[in-house]
C-alpha cells in the first residue's frame, strides 16, 4: 500500500456507530437480532482525492480497452493471413502474427471493460447496505375480496353463465385457431418414414472402393487388411453424398475361415471377406479403428468395441447392438457385390426401431 | 583425498558410488565391445547366410531356428522383406518384453544387418519386398491429405499424433517416420495395424499419403498457426489446458479482488 494509507485521522468515521449497539442477549433469554454490522466507509467515500484517483483508474481502465479495439482492427488491416507469415513468440511458439495479434487485442479490450466495471463498483457505486424485509406474497384480505367481487359481477354481466351457446362455440373456435399452425408446420418438410430403417444398399449392387472409386475383387482384399467401400452408384461428387455415406459407409476386412466364430458372420462373407457398416450402432460415430490381429473395432467416441471374429459383437462399451453385416457374395467377373440390402437398421437404435 | 574419506558414511556415498561404477562400466563396453560390420556388396546367397546367422541370435529365440513361430512370436512364413525392414528398422524388433504392444525404441541393427535379415526372411516364403526409393517419393501433398483422413485419421489422429487404442494397444505418432517405413507399414500392417496391400490402395496413393503425413508433422514445412498445439490430441489436452490455467486465473483473479478490501479501515 502507499499513499493510500497514509490518510489523516480526521476523515476517518468513528468507530462503531449506527445499528448492532443493542444487548447481545435479550430479557427473555434469547438471542437478540444483532442487526447489521457498523457500515464502514471506503477511503473513496470519505476522501474526495482517493474517489477522483479511482474515477481516472476507472477511465484508464476503459481508455485501454479502446485502444485495444483500434488496435485490434489495426492489426487486422495490417497483418497478413497465410502460411508464409508466422512469427515465434515464446512460450506459445510459431504463430500467425494476425491471429496472434487480434487475439491479444480482443483478450484486452474485453478485459479492460470488465477490470473497469469492477473497480467501479467497488471503489465508487454506493455500497451502502440495505435492510429489505420479507413480507406474505398473498394480497391483502380486502383486495382478493374486491377481485372475487369484480369476476363475479363480470361474468354475471355477460351472460357467460347464461348463454352456453355463445360459451360453447367460442371455446370451439380458441381450440381450433392452433390447427391451421399444424397444417403449415406439417408441410415443413417430408415425414422421416422409412428412412432410418433402410440404407442405399440393395442386392446385386457392387461394392466400390473408396479409394479408387473402382469395384472390388475379393482376391484384392488379403488377410489383416481394412477397406472401406461405398455403394457402387454413390460418387463423392453427388450432391447427397454426405446424407448417403453417413448410412451406406461400409468397412471391408478379410479374416482366416478358421477365426470365424459366428457361423452365420461367415456364411453372410465371401471366403472370410466380411462387410461391416462402419456406424456404430451407439451414437452413430464412424468407427474404423480396426485392430487386425484381435479383430476388434474400436469406438472413438465412447470406446464400444466390437468383435468382428464373431458377428461384431459389443465387448465392450455403450453400444446397444452388433453392427449390421451386409451379406455379400461375388459376381461373375469376381467384384464384390451385395447379396442383399442391411436387413437390420444401421447406426444407433431409435424410438421406432424395427428389431 | 582427506576431504573424501570423512563423507563416505555419508547416506548418498553409496548412490554416488554405485552411479560412478556403472557409468565405468557402461563407457568401458562401449569402448571396448566388438563392432560388427557386413559388407553391402556381399552375394545374394552370403547375404541369406549371414542373415540366418544373425536370426538365429538375435530372433530364434521367440520366432523359432526357422522362423516357424512358437508360443512367444508369429511364424515369419510370407511376412516377407518389408515386415523385417519396419520391425527391426524402426527398433520394434527385438522385443524387450512381450505385451500389449511392443514400442518402437533405438535401432540396434545396422542397415546392412537388417537387409540380411530381411534376405533370409524373404527365403521362408513369398512377401512384401522392400520397397525402392521411387515407390514411396514424388505424393502428392492434397490427395494424401483426403486419403488420410479415409483411411488412416481413424487411428493415427487427423495430425498424425496418434492415438489410444483398446487394452493398452495405442497408434503411434507419425512425426519423424522415414517414408519407407510409413510404406512398408501400409504394405504389411505390422501387429494390429491392418494392411493396406496395393490390390486396394495402389501405389501412387501410398505415395500422397507419404506425402501429406511427411508434410502435416513436419513443423518447419507446416507451423501450427494457432500456435501451442498441445500434442494435437484433441479435446483431452486443450480441456485440461482450459480448466486448469484458464479457470485457474479466474479464480484467482476473484479471489484476488475479494482479499483487497476498498475500506478505510486501519487495522
Amino acid at each position: 500500500m502507499t499513499s493510500q494509507d497514509n490518510m489523516s485521522e480526521e476523515h476517518l468515521p468513528e468507530a462503531a456507530h449506527g445499528h448492532g449497539g443493542g444487548p447481545v442477549v435479550s430479557k427473555d433469554g434469547y438471542f437478540a437480532d444483532p442487526g447489521l454490522p457498523p457500515h464502514e466507509h471506503r477511503r473513496t467515500d470519505i476522501d474526495e482525492k482517493a474517489a477522483r484517483r479511482a474515477e481516472r483508474q476507472v477511465a484508464t481502465w476503459f481508455l485501454l480497452s479502446m485502444l485495444a479495439t483500434v488496435g485490434f482492427i489495426a492489426s487486422y488491416v495490417i497483418f497478413k493471413p497465410g502460411p508464409t507469415h508466422h512469427v515465434y513468440i515464446w512460450p506459445v511458439g510459431d504463430v500467425s502474427p494476425l491471429n496472434f495479434a487480434l487475439g491479444v487485442t480482443l483478450g484486452i479490450s474485453l478485459f479492460a471493460i470488465g477490470a473497469g466495471a469492477v473497480h467501479w463498483a467497488r471503489t465508487l457505486m454506493s455500497d451502502e447496505e440495505h435492510i429489505a424485509e420479507r413480507h406474505p406474497i398473498e394480497s391483502t384480505p380486502e383486495v382478493r375480496e374486491q377481485v372475487f367481487a369484480d369476476f363475479r359481477q363480470g361474468a354475471k354481466e355477460s351472460g357467460f353463465g347464461r348463454r352456453k351457446l355463445i360459451r360453447n362455440t367460442m371455446i370451439g373456435a380458441m381450440a381450433m385457431v392452433p390447427l391451421s399452425a399444424v397444417v403449415l408446420f406439417r408441410d415443413l418438410g417430408p415425414l422421416p418414414e422409412k428412412k432410418l430403417d433402410t440404407t442405399g444398399w440393395k442386392a446385386g449392387m457392387l461394392l466400390k472402393n473408396m479409394n479408387t472409386g473402382e469395384p472390388i475383387k475379393a482376391s484384392d482384399v488379403e488377410v489383416g487388411s481394412l477397406t472401406f467401400a461405398m455403394p457402387q452408384d454413390l460418387s463423392e461428387d453427388d450432391e447427397d453424398f454426405q446424407v448417403r455415406i453417413a448410412k451406406d459407409a461400409l468397412m471391408l476386412v478379410r479374416l482366416q475361415p478358421g477365426d470365424i466364430k459366428d457361423k452365420n458372420s461367415a456364411a453372410w462373407g465371401y471366403e472370410g471377406v466380411l462387410a461391416f457398416s462402419k456406424i456404430c450402432t451407439h451414437v452413430g460415430c464412424p468407427i474404423s479403428l480396426y485392430e487386425q490381429q484381435t479383430h476388434h473395432v474400436l469406438c472413438p467416441c465412447h470406446q464400444s468395441t466390437f468383435d468382428l471374429s464373431d458377428g461384431a459383437r459389443v465387448i465392450f462399451g455403450p453400444a446397444g447392438h452388433p453392427l449390421p453385416q451386409l451379406q455379400i457374395g461375388v459376381d461373375a467377373t469376381g467384384n464384390l457385390e451385395a447379396l442383399n440390402g442391411f436387413t437390420v437398421p444401421v447406426g444407433p437404435g431409435f424410438w421406432e426401431r424395427s428389431e | 583425498m582427506k576431504k573424501l574419506s570423512a563423507r563416505r558414511r555419508h547416506p548418498l556415498a553409496a548412490l554416488v558410488v554405485l552411479i560412478f561404477a556403472l557409468a565405468v562400466t557402461g563407457g568401458l563396453w562401449a569402448a571396448l565391445a566388438p563392432t560388427s560390420s557386413a559388407s553391402a556388396d556381399a552375394s545374394q546367397s552370403l547375404q541369406v547366410e549371414e542373415g540366418k546367422r544373425l536370426f538365429q541370435v538375435g530372433c530364434a529365440s521367440c520366432h523359432g531356428l526357422n522362423g516357424e513361430g512358437t508360443n512367444l512370436g508369429p511364424s515369419l512364413v510370407g511376412v516377407g522383406s518389408a515386415a523385417v525392414d519396419f520391425q527391426v528398422g524402426t527398433g520394434r524388433m527385438p522385443a524387450q518384453q512381450p505385451g500389449a504392444q511392443v514400442p518402437s525404441k533405438k535401432v540396434i541393427y545396422s542397415q546392412a544387418q537388417i537387409d540380411q535379415m530381411a534376405a533370409f526372411v524373404a527365403t521362408l516364403g513369398a512377401g512384401p519386398v522392400i520397397p525402392t526409393q521411387d515407390q514411396y517419393s514424388g505424393g502428392n501433398v492434397a490427395a494424401g491429405g483426403e486419403l488420410f483422413r479415409t483411411n488412416c485419421a481413424q487411428c493415427h489422429n487427423f495430425a498424425g499424433a496418434g492415438g489410444a487404442l483398446s487394452e493398452g494397444k495405442y497408434a503411434p505418432s507419425l512425426a519423424g517416420v522415414s517414408a519407407k517405413h510409413i510404406y512398408e507399414a501400409m504394405l504389411t500392417g505390422p501387429q494390429n495395424m491392418p494392411s493396406f496391400p496395393n490390390s486396394t490402395m495402389p501405389e501412387q496413393q501410398k505415395k500422397d499419403i507419404i506425402a501429406y503425413v511427411q508434410h502435416a508433422t513436419n513443423s518447419d514445412a507446416n507451423p501450427s498457426y494457432g500456435g501451442m498445439t498441445l500434442g494435437a490430441i484433441g479435446p483431452v489436452s486443450e480441456g485440461l489446458f482450459g480448466w486448469i490455467f484458464a479457470l485457474g486465473a479466474l479464480i484467482g483473479t476473484a479471489i484476488w479482488i475479494a482479499a483487497r478490501t476498498p475500506k478505510a479501515k486501519k487495522s
